[in-house]
Formats: C-alpha cells, sequence, structure tokens
C-alpha cells in the first residue's frame, strides 16, 4: 500500500546522542494511537547534516523541517501535523521559515540550497538498512553500467576524466591510483576502503557510513572492478559501531541479491568485502600502517616506495581508497565523468564534504562544489558566528592542517589554493575559531593529539612532537622567550622535512601556519606575557568591572570562594587565590566578568 | 645486473641497479650517517639521519632504501640536511642517559659517534623546560639487560630477533614517546621465551641492551690471594679479541692474550679448547653407542646453550636426542676443579673458574641448577669477549701492544679439533675426526669440507661402520627452525645433527667485539674469524681430539674411559622441558 506521509527521523550518531533513539517508538505509539499508523511510513535515516539543531524529523510530502525535536513534541507533530494536517510551526527549523511565517520545503533552506550533494546525494533521504530504498534512488546503476558496459581500462580512463581526488587527504588522482595498480600485474589484487576517520572534529565518513552504507560498497567494487581485485576491505575504526552496524547489513543484504559474490550481473566478476576493526589509532588512517594493522601487525608506518598500488597489503597490489571517495564513484559511473568534471574547479574537481564545528552557528556536515568560498561556507551555510563574536580563523585539516586568517576568507577551496596558505583539504574537517580564542592554545591542542597519536617509530615525530609541544606549553604558561618562538619553528620545519610518513610530514602545519599568520600572537605571550585570547590560564586574570550588580551569581559558583561583596555592591576577586576557572565569568549575567 | 647512472653532489657515478643511493653515496667516499640501518635486517628507515635531497622529490628522503633511479640528482649536503641531521640527533639525544665513561660502548657508540662529528648539544636533555622519559631497566633475566634510558628505538633488536631467530622476542611497547622495547607488554625477558643467543645486542648502536657484567667478580676474585683463578678462553676469543684493540677483523691474537692472561693475574689456564676435546671424546662415545643400539637417534650436539634453550622451550620432545656431553665450558671448569686443582695441589674450594666466552647463553648455562658437581658450580663466572676487553682496559693492558706467550700448564694444551669448535660445522668436524679413526675407516680423514663454511643446513653422508651415516649441520635458530619443520616432514633418518644457535657458529656469537652498523653491511666478519679457525687447525700437529695427550692421560689417571660411571657424573647433564610466557 502507499501511505500518504513518509516521516524521516535522523538517525545519524549526533542525533542519536540528542535523544532521537526514542523517537521512532514515540511515533509508533502516537500514530497508533491516532488509528493512523498504516498511512504514515516511518523512515529512520542517516545524518541529514545541520547537526546543530538535531534531532530532526522531517515530514513529507510537504517537506516540513521539524528540528531539535523532542520525545514530547513526537506527540503534536503526530496529533497536529499528521492528524489535523496543520504544521506545527513552533518546532520547523527558524531558517525554514520565510519573514511571513511560511514553510519553506527541506532543500530550500539557506544551509542545503548552497550545497551540491554528490557524497551526501542519500544521507538522510534513505533508509540505510534498507538496499531496496538505495536502488530506488539509482543505487548499483554505476556498478551496472561499469559491468556490462566498460572494459576495466575504460573504468580506469573514466576515472582519469572526472578528475575525483583523493578525499582522505592527499588529493591524489584516484584515476591515476587506479591505473598504476591496474598496470601492476598479478594472481591477486585487493582494494581497501579507508573508513578510520581519525581527525578530532571530523564526521563525514561516519554520516556516509551510516547513511549511505550501500554507495561505499559500490564504489569499492567499482574499484575491484578496474583494477582487477575480486576481494575488498572495509578497515574501519571500532568506535563506530553503528557504521559498522551498518555496513554489515548492507554487505548481507547485496550478498542476498547477487550483488556482492560471484559472477556479478552475468559479467563474469566476482568479488567480496570484508570489515576489518581498527582499534582507533589515528596513524592507522595512513596507508601503509593501515595495511600492516590489516595483516595484523602494529600499526606503524612503512617507507614509500614501494606504493600500495605496486606492493600493498600481502605484498599485492592494492588501492586504498577514502570513504568519500568511494562515495562519488558509482554517482560519476552513473552520470558520467563529463557531468562529474563540469563541477568544481579546472584543478580540484567535484565537491567536497566538510565537518563544519567550532564556533559556529550551524555545526554539521557541508558538501560544496569545489571552488567554493570559505566565507560562503562560514557565514552563508554556516550561518556565522554565535554571538556576534569576530571570526578569527578557520582551521582545515584538523592536526594535519593549518589555519586561516579571517584576511583569506573570500579563498576558494581547492587543494592547492589551501595548500599555498600552508594548511590542507585534509579529510574534511572544518573548525571557525571566534576572536575568544587563543592560537597558540589551539596550536597546543593540535600538537597534544598528535604526540598522542605518533606510532613512535621515526624519530623526529616521536621525540620532536613531544619536544614542540612542550615548548607550546612553555609559551602557554608565559615562560617562553622569543627565541623559544624561532627554535619552534626551526623544529617544526626538521619535522616536516624529515618524518616518515603523512602524520609526521603534517604534524607542524598547524603550527607552521598559526606562525605564519598569527606570529604576533605568539609574541605576545613571551613578550608582553599576556594571552590576547584570553585563555592561556597563567596568563591571565579575571576581574570585575563596574557593570556589576552584586547579585551574587559568581560568589556562589566560585569553587575557591575567592570573590567577595555585598549584595547590589561591587564584587572583587582575589587573584591570589583564584584558580582561572572562569565559572565567574560565564554565570555573570551581565558579563561584569572579564579577562584580562 | 644493469647499471645506473645517477648524480650525487655534482658528481656522476655509475652502479649496479640494486644499489640505495646510501650505498652509491658511500661508495663514492661519503659517510652517510645512520643509527637504524643494518642492511637486510633492520630496512625500516625510522632514524631519518640518512636523508638526502632528491631532485623533484618533497622533503627530505631516506637514503637507506632508496633505489638508485638513472638520472637521479642528489645532494647529500646542504645546510637543510646538517639542520634536520642535527636536530634529529638532539631529539635522539633528549632521552639518551649520557654517561658515556661508564658505559659498554664508550669506544664504539654509534651515537656518540654521530653527536661528535656533527658537534650536537644536547639542547633538550639538559633544559628543564623539557621531561625526560621514565627510564626503566629490564634486568630479569640472568644474561641480559634492557636499558631504556640508552635506547634510542631504532629497532635493530626487534629485527634482529626477527630475522635471525624467528621467534620475535622483543617488540615495541607501547606507542609514541613513550615507546619501549622489551618483550610484549614489557614481560620479564626471564620467561619470555628468549634463547639468549644475543643477536639483538650485536645489533644495537648503543648500550641499550647488553649482556649483565661479570667483571667486578672478576676482578674481586683475582684480588683475593686466597683463591686461584683459572681462566677458560674459548676457541672464538682468541680470533676476535683483537678487534676491540684495533686488531684486523679476525686476527688471530691467541699468544697476546695467553700474555694477558700472566699480565691480568689469572693462575692457571684450562683452555676451552683443550675442554673441547674431552667434549668430543665423550661425545664421539655416545654417537657410537647409539648406532650401535639404534637408539635416540639422531644424536644432536649439546655444545651451543643458545641451541638448547630453543630445544627445551620449543621442541622438548627431541630432548632425549640431545647428546648429554657438557658443553666444552662446564668441561672446563669441571677439569680445573675435579681434576687439575688435584694435579696442581689445590683445594678445590679455593679455585674460581672464569671462562671467557663468545656468548651471552654461556652466562645463563653456567647457572644451571644441573651445572654443580659435588657442592661446586661448575663454572663461576663468564666473561664475554667484550668484557674480558673492557677488563683488560680497566687494568691498562693495551693487547695489541704485548708479546705473544705460550700458554702454561698442560691443560693448555688442545689439537686442530678443539680449536674448529667455534665455527659451524667444526664440532661435526672434530667428532667425525675421531670416530672415523676409532672405527678403523683407512685411511682416516681430516678435512671434512662438506661441513664447513656458512651456509644455512648442510647435509652429507659419510660411510662409518659399514653404514651410511647422515649427517646434517645447521646454524641460527631461524635455520634450527626451518631444519625441524623440514626433519619432521621427511622420511630422512639422520644419525648425527650438530646445532649451533648463530649463524656462522661460535665466532659470530652475541658476545664478540661489535662492529658499526657500516662495516657490518660490507665486510663478512664471520668468515673471516672462521677463516681465522681454521688456520690454527691446519697449522696443529695434532688434529684429532683423542691423540690428545693430556686427555689421554686424564682418562688413565682420572676417567678410565669416555662413558665411564665417573665420566658421566662429572661430564653429563641433564635437560627439561621449560615453558615461557605466551
Amino acid at each position: 500500500m502507499i501511505e500518504r506521509a513518509h516521516v524521516l527521523i535522523c538517525s545519524g550518531s549526533n542525533c542519536i546522542a540528542r535523544g532521537a533513539k526514542s523517537l521512532h517508538d514515540e511515533f509508533e505509539e502516537h500514530l497508533t494511537r491516532l488509528g493512523i499508523r498504516h498511512e504514515i511510513k516511518l523512515v529512520n535515516t542517516g545524518c541529514v547534516g545541520l547537526c546543530e539543531q538535531g534531532p530532526f524529523v522531517i515530514v513529507y510530502p510537504e517537506g516540513v523541517f521539524y528540528a531539535l525535536v523532542k520525545g514530547k513534541d513526537v506527540k503534536t507533530i503526530c496529533e497536529e501535523h499528521l492528524y489535523k494536517g496543520r504544521i506545527v510551526e513552533k518546532l520547523v527549523f527558524d531558517e525554514a521559515l520565510t519573514e511571513n511565517k511560511e514553510v519553506k520545503a527541506f532543500d530550500e533552506i539557506k544551509f542545503y540550497s548552497k550545497q551540491t550533494r554528490i557524497a551526501l546525494r542519500n544521507c538522510g533521504l534513505i533508509n540505510p538498512d534498507d538496499i531496496e530504498e538505495y536502488i530506488a534512488k539509482d543505487g548499483y546503476r554505476g556498478l551496472g553500467r561499469a559491468l556490462i558496459e566498460m572494459t576495466p581500462l575504460e573504468v580506469v580512463e573514466e576515472m582519469i576524466a572526472s578528475g575525483l581526488r583523493g578525499r582522505g587527504g592527499g588529493g591524489f588522482s584516484t584515476g591515476l591510483k587506479w591505473k598504476y595498480a591496474y598496470n601492476n600485474e598479478s594472481d591477486q589484487k585487493y582494494v581497501i576502503c579507508n573508513a578510520d576517520e581519525g581527525d578530532p572534529g571530523a564526521f563525514m565518513d561516519r554520516a556516509l557510513l551510516e547513511g549511505d552504507p550501500h554507495s561505499i560498497l559500490e564504489g569499492l567494487m567499482i574499484a575491484g572492478y578496474a583494477i582487477g581485485a575480486d576481494k575488498g576491505y572495509i578497515y574501519v575504526r571500532i568506535e563506530y559501531p553503528t557504521a559498522i552496524e551498518k555496513l554489515k547489513t548492507a554487505i548481507s543484504q547485496s550478498r542476498n541479491l547477487g550483488l556482492l559474490g560471484k559472477n556479478i550481473f552475468g559479467s563474469g566478476f566476482n568479488f567480496d568485502i570484508e570489515i576489518r576493526l581498527g582499534a582507533g589509532a589515528f596513524v592507522c588512517g595512513e596507508e601503509t600502517a593501515l595495511i600492516a594493522s590489516i595483516e595484523g601487525g602494529r600499526g606503524m608506518s612503512k617507507n614509500k616506495p614501494p606504493f600500495p598500488a605496486e606492493k600493498g597489503l600481502w605484498g599485492k597490489p592494492t588501492i586504498i581508497n577514502n570513504v568519500e571517495t568511494l562515495a562519488n564513484i558509482p554517482e560519476i559511473l552513473f552520470q558520467g565523468a563529463e557531468w562529474f568534471s563540469k563541477i568544481g574547479t579546472e584543478k580540484s574537481k567535484g565537491t567536497k564534504v566538510f565537518s563544519l564545528g567550532g564556533n559556529i552557528k550551524n555545526a554539521g556536515l557541508v558538501e560544496v562544489p569545489m571552488g567554493t568560498t570559505l566565507r560562503e561556507v562560514v557565514y552563508e551555510i554556516g550561518g556565522g558566528i554565535p554571538n556576534n563574536k569576530q571570526l578569527k580563523a578557520v582551521q582545515t585539516g584538523g592536526p594535519s592542517g593549518g589555519a586561516i586568517p579571517e584576511s583569506l576568507l573570500d579563498l576558494k577551496i581547492e587543494y592547492e589554493t589551501l595548500l599555498e596558505v600552508g594548511s590542507m583539504m585534509g579529510s574534511g574537517g572544518m573548525v571557525v575559531i571566534d576572536e575568544d580564542s587563543c592560537m597558540v592554545d589551539i596550536c597546543r591542542f593540535y600538537m597534544e593529539f598528535t604526540v598522542d597519536e605518533s606510532c613512535g617509530k621515526c624519530t623526529p615525530c616521536r621525540e620532536g612532537t613531544k619536544k614542540m609541544l612542550e615548548m607550546l606549553e612553555l609559551i602557554c604558561s608565559g615562560k617562553g622567550t622569543l627565541e623559544d618562538i624561532d627554535k619552534l619553528e626551526h623544529l617544526a620545519k626538521t619535522v616536516k622535512s624529515s618524518s616518515l610518513c603523512g602524520l609526521g610530514q603534517a604534524a607542524p602545519n598547524p603550527v607552521l601556519s598559526m606562525l605564519e599568520h598569527f606570529r604576533p600572537e605568539f609574541e605576545s605571550h613571551v613578550v608582553d606575557k599576556v594571552c590576547p585570547g584570553g585563555v592561556c590560564k597563567p596568563l591571565i586574570k579575571y576581574i570585575i568591572t563596574d557593570d556589576c550588580i552584586g547579585c551574587r551569581q559568581c560568589a556562589i559558583n566560585c569553587p575557591v570562594g575567592c570573590i567577595d561583596g555585598l549584595v547590589k555592591q561591587l564584587h572583587t576577586i582575589d587573584s591570589t587565590a583564584c584558580i582561572k576557572c572562569g565559572v565567574c565569568k560565564e554565570v555573570c549575567p551581565v558579563y561584569a566578568v572579564i579577562s584580562v | 645486473m644493469k647499471n645506473i647512472t645517477l648524480n650525487i653532489n655534482g658528481i656522476d657515478t655509475t652502479v649496479p641497479e640494486d644499489y640505495s643511493v646510501m650505498r652509491a653515496a658511500e661508495e663514492m667516499g661519503y659517510n652517510i650517517p645512520r643509527l637504524c640501518f643494518l642492511k637486510g635486517i633492520n630496512e625500516t628507515s625510522s632514524c631519518r639521519l640518512c636523508v638526502v635531497d632528491v631532485e623533484n622529490l618533497k622533503g627530505l628522503t631516506n637514503s637507506c632504501t632508496l633505489a638508485v633511479q638513472e638520472g637521479m640528482v642528489v645532494k647529500t649536503d646542504t645546510d637543510e640536511i646538517q639542520e634536520s641531521v642535527v636536530q634529529n640527533l638532539q631529539l635522539l639525544a633528549s632521552n639518551h642517559v649520557f654517561s658515556c665513561w661508564t658505559c659498554e660502548r664508550e669506544h664504539n657508540c654509534e651515537l656518540l659517534d654521530l653527536m661528535k662529528r656533527y658537534n650536537v648539544e644536547n639542547i633538550y636533555g639538559e633544559s628543564e623546560n623539557f621531561t625526560k622519559k621514565e627510564r626503566i631497566i629490564n634486568d630479569s633475566s640472568f644474561p641480559i639487560v634492557i636499558d631504556s634510558g640508552k635506547c634510542i628505538l631504532c629497532g635493530r633488536c626487534i629485527t634482529a630477533c626477527e630475522v635471525h631467530t624467528g621467534l620475535n622476542i622483543l617488540a615495541f611497547n607501547k606507542r609514541g614517546n613513550e615507546t619501549y622495547v622489551g618483550p610484549a607488554l614489557n614481560h620479564n625477558m626471564e620467561d619470555s621465551g628468549c634463547v639468549y643467543c644475543g643477536k639483538c645486542i650485536q645489533a644495537c648502536p648503543v648500550a641499550a641492551i647488553k649482556e649483565k657484567s661479570e667483571i667486578d667478580f672478576v676482578l674481586a676474585a683475582l684480588k683475593d690471594k686466597t683463591k686461584k683463578v683459572v681462566v677458560g678462553p674459548a676457541p672464538s676469543v682468541r680470533v676476535a679479541l683483537g678487534e676491540e684493540f684495533g686488531s684486523k677483523i679476525g686476527e688471530n691474537v691467541e699468544g697476546k692474550m695467553f700474555k694477558s692472561f700472566e699480565l691480568v693475574g689469572f693462575d692457571e689456564i684450562v683452555d676451552i679448547n683443550f675442554a673441547a676435546d674431552l667434549t668430543i671424546m665423550e661425545e664421539g662415545h655416545e654417537l657410537l653407542e647409539r648406532i650401535k643400539s639404534g637408539k635416540n637417534l639422531p644424536l644432536f650436539t649439546s655444545c651451543s646453550p643458545g641451541w638448547i634453550n630453543f630445544v627445551e622451550q620449543y621442541e622438548p620432545t627431541y630432548i632425549s636426542n640431545l647428546s648429554t656431553a657438557k658443553s666444552p665450558q662446564q668441561s672446563g671448569g669441571i677439569i680445573a676443579k675435579h681434576y687439575y686443582a688435584k694435579e696442581l695441589g689445590y683445594n678445590i674450594e679455593d679455585i674460581v673458574f672464569v671462562s671467557i666466552m663468545p656468548c651471552i647463553a654461556k652466562k645463563e648455562e653456567a647457572r644451571r641448577p644441573e651445572m654443580e658437581s659435588r657442592g661446586t658450580r661448575d663454572v663461576d663466572y663468564v666473561l664475554t669477549t667484550r668484557e674480558y676487553a673492557r677488563l683488560l682496559k680497566r687494568k691498562g693492558i693495551d693487547l695489541m701492544k704485548l708479546e705473544d706467550a705460550k700458554p702454561t700448564g698442560f691443560l693448555a694444551e688442545y689439537t686442530g679439533a678443539g680449536v674448529i669448535f667455534g665455527a659451524t660445522g667444526g664440532v661435526m668436524e672434530a667428532a667425525l675426526r675421531t670416530v672415523s679413526e676409532i672405527l678403523g675407516e683407512e685411511p682416516s680423514k681430516i678435512d671434512f669440507t662438506p661441513v664447513r663454511g656458512i651456509i644455512d643446513i648442510k647435509e652429507a653422508t659419510y660411510k662409518l661402520a659399514g653404514m651410511d651415516i647422515n649427517i646434517a649441520v645447521v646454524n641460527g635458530i631461524a635455520n634450527i627452525r626451518t631444519f625441524f619443520e623440514r626433519m619432521k616432514k621427511s622420511e630422512k633418518e639422520y644419525h648425527f645433527v650438530e646445532f649451533m644457535g648463530c649463524i656462522g657458529g661460535c665466532i659470530n656469537g652475541g658476545g664478540q667485539p661489535i662492529h658499526p652498523a657500516k662495516i657490518q653491511d660490507t665486510v663478512d666478519i664471520s668468515a673471516l674469524r672462521i677463516q681465522s679457525l681454521y688456520e690454527i687447525d691446519k697449522n696443529m700437529e695434532l688434529r684429532k681430539s683423542h691423540t690428545n695427550k693430556n686427555i689421554i692421560k686424564l682418562y688413565e689417571t682420572m676417567l678410565k674411559e669416555p662413558g665411564s660411571h665417573l665420566a658421566h657424573e662429572l661430564l653429563h647433564t641433564t635437560y627439561k622441558a621449560r615453558t615461557f610466557y605466551k
């Protein structure tokens, strides 16, 4: 039977964390109670993208976009919208309402209308546990075209023509990588999906695996066909249990339909996929370490060459593609390289998914055509900085990337342009940093991450990152000197040029780019002993201005009781006892507590 | 092989296509710094010191594993490279404990050499602003100590263990800057399954993994006027000891060694070469008995304690095949205490027997509970060749300046059969020389060349007493493992197999002088030492153990005959299956 309405419930991990798990049951309960359960189809989808506003419920056919939905709101939606046909305006996402309080459809919202969703094409729209829904959205047609109409070499050529470049960070041409593996003759070859997403704050791959697992399988199968591999591995971190579950379901469904296994589509092509779980080491996202991990060894990088395309898994030619790269492939094969190559810029084709985070209103997942400016992403899609704060920088590429200052915000997003300003595309983390942040402290944060994640094999990364971290800590504590800044820069350059693998080579990027763009901020720490962002504890002091209304909130909340003052009188902080926890600043209703 | 022409520092050079850039540069006379690369063993390119600048390649590239390519343009000495090497040395130095004057490797530390060459200051290690990694010393096993305070995490010991033994005893533990080398999960060395071959020690560029020193005990014994200190040098010591004093590799310094014993103050000498002759008498007898009875064949030699450790832990079902004859080291101690002391009129309690061994496992062998006879330890202290060299240096004795001397005492006399014990195939050859003669094979042979040479597994068949006797000679734990796999599958019946834990035999033992990686890569150290041993053998008047007059006398006056009741009590031992942490 055909239902009159579809209710899409975002079940991405972010929405689940915000309580979306109970929504489905609530809908079941209320729809059944109202006697309309059979008229409505409930679909648990993957991530919708606008995570800041989740959990979401999207009701079709109208495409009404309900945001921040709580369990108790379900009753209202069922009774008002689904039973009586009246849209519940107060629950609709505010950007989905026009000035005249008319409800815009989901895809007309600015957050989405500026995006071009290729990799994310199905995310949030289909039930990832149902292969039929994927097929209904033209799934497996790309594979069909490859297997039936094209030779492996033609598929490789098509990929080269599309201009797709690796979305995992390096940006190497996917087609050329395939060609290299295609040309290496061997009795056995492998394809691997790198789903070891590890950048702090990045969750593009997780959203794709959870929201559209079949697109990854299809991409991997096409890759296998192209290079002549009949075995694929998906290397996914164990911290992604939902993704693993969805993948398992997807694989078994594909096997049941004969989409995985022997003689797929009667073409004579055999292919099967195995999931391998990673323990969560960041370095295992590096190709050679990933291979070592699959082989059962310690996750440590190896020297290249030989490249995996020549000698990879178990010594056989292997290609490793990132999740997002693979998600693009079925669509490229289905719509053709020409279609794809028209999107984006001359050297960077297609789109890129970013996890937009930090000091931004609409934090979440966005997919934009290459060539979009950072300003568009931050202000038009992201909705700008909350609390009318000034933007200081945008950090792309996570701990391997760099900070791009406000002055370069009109930079077009491309592999090369980002490299030129000392950052990199990376896998797609995009952190927006506002004026209240300290760049030295952010450097320290990323370096802490790298120190933790260094595998310990090569000297510069193992010891150098630790020393850089200690230098940054010295600067943050106000004990550093100008000489220390020079030493830091010096060491960063050596670590970059002499490290064994990508992790170490990219680890100094935050330091180097921030020194390039924000050197005065470093210098303030060591010369004036001031942290301009008001973050580095040893360098700041909390004081209460005359704006104080004497409400005693700060004094009550101070964990060490160092704030004195009578009701309705100016309070004072005893800085000798103050532990600089910042609670007073947070609780003050009139912003009278400031750090200097 | 095809040749490749590349340009290094502006000069064209043509080298075979299998060369690395490092090798090409080194053959031109450039000294490329390195701390991790050890050819065929550790090719992980982790130290990042051998970096070069290759045209059209981003950043700096390690040259150790970089294959030469036609037209490649390489620079080995730019400011950036200098800077990078210095900074990486500073980083390596930051966690290193610089107490070089007390260090076992003060004369051949590869890190110190580079620190000197690049004039590196320990800026991090000496600054309070930087933390030092916690120093962990794993000294739970008797012979081997792992000291993280010296370790630079090059990984050579780990791969050396992997390549030479296949047992993978050592591994990196933890991650990042908290990485430690040791048995998995930082378990004790003692029950790690280690056979104590010491290949890890030979590979270490610093003194992060080393033998537990017994020098001080020996010095104390030498000072003690009530003690009679008897020294027993192993066959291989005399062709390697000089290397610690600048001799050519493998130079025979036997005469100088004997002179040094006088100067140091040893009271008597029982040459382990003599004890080796004795071992042949017992083991040869055992072989004959077993061939006659057909029981417990094949007979396995038992001189190499690394090999014994392997059997007891990994192939315990073969324990009954082991010769029960004690190794020459232990026999040496027994003879010193239970025979020689009496002959010389000493009290057995006053004898201190010190052996000098090319081996790490010998230290552990001497400490086995079963290596005790009539209430006294067979061997009191075991020094490695390196330790003896250190002792000499501490005593201010420059070995190479000494005159050659003849050893004192009649137990320093040996035959050529005893001296070749130090080489792979040597025990087999020594046994064959004696056994074939006892069995009256005519003409009895001296040179059994098929068992010689550094080949993984050697096999031959000899006719003895009208029978075809199948023998094999296997050296190196990894090869021993291969041999066992093969033997278990094969139908072939072996009668006598010689096993040595180290490739090349004792001359390449874990206690021998250590050479820097570059020398290890380019010089066949084992072959040179073996050559010297066979040279000594060739020039000996007596080359068969049973012709050693003092061996004959020993049997006449005390032991009666090989395999006698007394011989069994003193010169034979037992083995037991041992477990380890898995």
